[in-house]
């Protein structure tokens, strides 16, 4: 194991005990204190609730990395706000649609959803054709998820996880329907486009504070808790580094 | 607990993963190997469940009693033309591949085409919907990104300040794009960490 492995998994180990220490061990209804507001999930929270009064459906889209890839991150942090958005939706005549450009995503996106109705006490909302592939590569993923903004009486949409430039024709196609859109991906490229499309982008490493902010439960805003003090720690780490730099040490 | 198999599947899958990762033992990395080589192969066969759902979702919708969606038929005849003929003839037949790139390619050219039509339009809708400071830097780097890789400073490169200037903006971005990754690296972590101490299980419906 060469130094930067080990503190690779230094790192990890740290990471997981400050986890750990503040899921199970932190005051409970610590939720989302010392959180900046972010009117975003407000705006969302308000079209979950305004879509089960309305009897409309949202349309929660996972992006199209998969599991076995390192942007398969991004589709977990979707899997969990989507587990989330289905539980706050399960009151709905009409259940969420999720739509991915994975099949190992979309096979997970109606497990996330037949556990939320499970925990809702609602199993029989479960429709496992409401969790489905949209398509196979980038521009079918989006032919495939294009038909929702025009049938299927959805009314916000919800897009999470990795995409390509192409998913700002989704977010324009809906815009002009005037439905409700929160962006977050992992992808740069995606983040620039829905910047200048999506209703309510979220920029970076937000799209990984989605299920804490939707109150998913305490091992997500422990989770979060961490990637704040780590992020704190690579700040310190390249501030040090730039200054040892300038005064000729390093 | 939710799935107690699953979940101890889980741990140990991801943990034995781990440690092959960082740890130099011949049976870790074997066993990390191997079980890396079975994820792509799940993968593969969960595509094509996916595929085959996504076939009868159209074809229920084809068949509904009330609402038919006829678009689902163009889906259906797609894939079975496509299906059939990729099996008689095989993926790498010249033939097939024409066929079906000449398909593909044209539309998804078309596609490209309105969406830099609609990132356009959305740039210019951008200072109706958002009247911040965040929307006029954004107009303005667009602009001045668009200006920097068009090539038309590239005449006053032999001065050494333009050279500089044009040098300093190019790494600007490059600067801004490595500390979002840096967070998105950092959220990735503590995301996998949630599953490997089960504290989120997207797998146990």
């Amino acid at each position: 194991m060469n130094l930067g492995q080990l503190f690779g998994l230094i790192i990890i180990l740290i990471s997981a005990g400050l986890i750990l220490y503040f899921w199970l061990l932190d005051k409970p209804g610590r939720f989302l204190r010392g959180f900046r507001p972010m009117p975003g999930f407000q705006r969302l929270r308000r079209a979950i609730g305004l879509s089960v009064e309305q009897g409309n459906r949202l349309h929660i889209s996972l992006g199209k990395a998969s599991l076995v890839n390192p942007a398969g991150a991004s589709s977990l942090a979707a899997l969990a706000a989507l587990e989330r958005i289905a539980r706050m939706s399960s009151l709905s005549d009409r259940p969420p649609i999720a739509s991915s450009g994975d099949g190992a995503l979309a096979i997970l996106s109606q497990d996330a959803m037949r556990s939320a109705y499970r925990l809702s006490n609602s199993p029989e909302l479960h429709d496992p054709d409401r969790g489905r592939l949209a398509g196979a590569t980038p521009l079918s993923f989006l032919a495939g998820m294009l038909p929702l903004v025009h049938g299927e009486h959805v009314s916000a949409h919800v897009l999470l996880g990795n995409f390509g430039s192409e998913i700002a024709l989704l977010a324009e196609a809906a815009n002009q329907k005037e439905q409700f859109t929160l962006a977050a991906s992992d992808s740069l490229t995606a983040q620039a486009v829905l910047y200048a499309t999506a209703q309510e982008p979220l920029i970076g490493e937000e799209l990984f504070a989605v299920s804490a902010y939707l109150l998913a439960g305490p091992q997500h805003t422990a989770s979060l808790r961490v990637h704040d003090l780590l992020r704190l720690g690579v700040i310190a780490a390249i501030l040090i580094l730039v200054i040892l730099s300038l005064a000729g040490v390093l | 607990m939710r799935a107690p198999f699953a979940t101890a599947v889980a741990i140990g899958v991801g943990l034995v993963i781990l440690l092959g990762y960082f740890m130099p033992i011949p049976i870790l990395q074997n066993a990390r190997s191997l079980l890396l080589d079975w994820a792509v192969i799940l993968s593969s066969v969960a595509l094509l469940v996916a595929i085959f759902n996504l076939f009868f979702v159209h074809f229920r919708r084809l068949a509904a009693p009330k609402r038919r969606d006829y678009y689902s038929l163009f889906l259906i005849i797609g894939f079975v033309m496509t299906l059939v003929i990729g099996l008689i003839f095989g993926s790498t037949d010249p033939q097939y591949q024409r066929v079906v790139t000449s398909i593909q390619m044209p539309i998804e050219a078309s596609l490209m085409a309105i969406l830099a039509l609609s990132l356009a339009y959305a740039s210019l809708r951008l200072f109706q919907r958002r009247s911040g400071v965040l929307a006029v830097i954004f107009a303005i780097s667009a602009v001045v990104f668009l200006i920097l890789f068009s090539g038309l400073l590239s005449v006053g490169n032999s001065l050494p300040l333009i050279r500089e200037v044009t040098a300093f903006l190019q790494r600007l971005p490059v600067a801004g794009a490595r500390g979002i990754l840096l967070g998105i690296a950092l959220g990735s972590l503590t995301t996998g960490l949630r599953v490997l101490l089960a504290a989120d299980r997207p797998y146990s419906g």
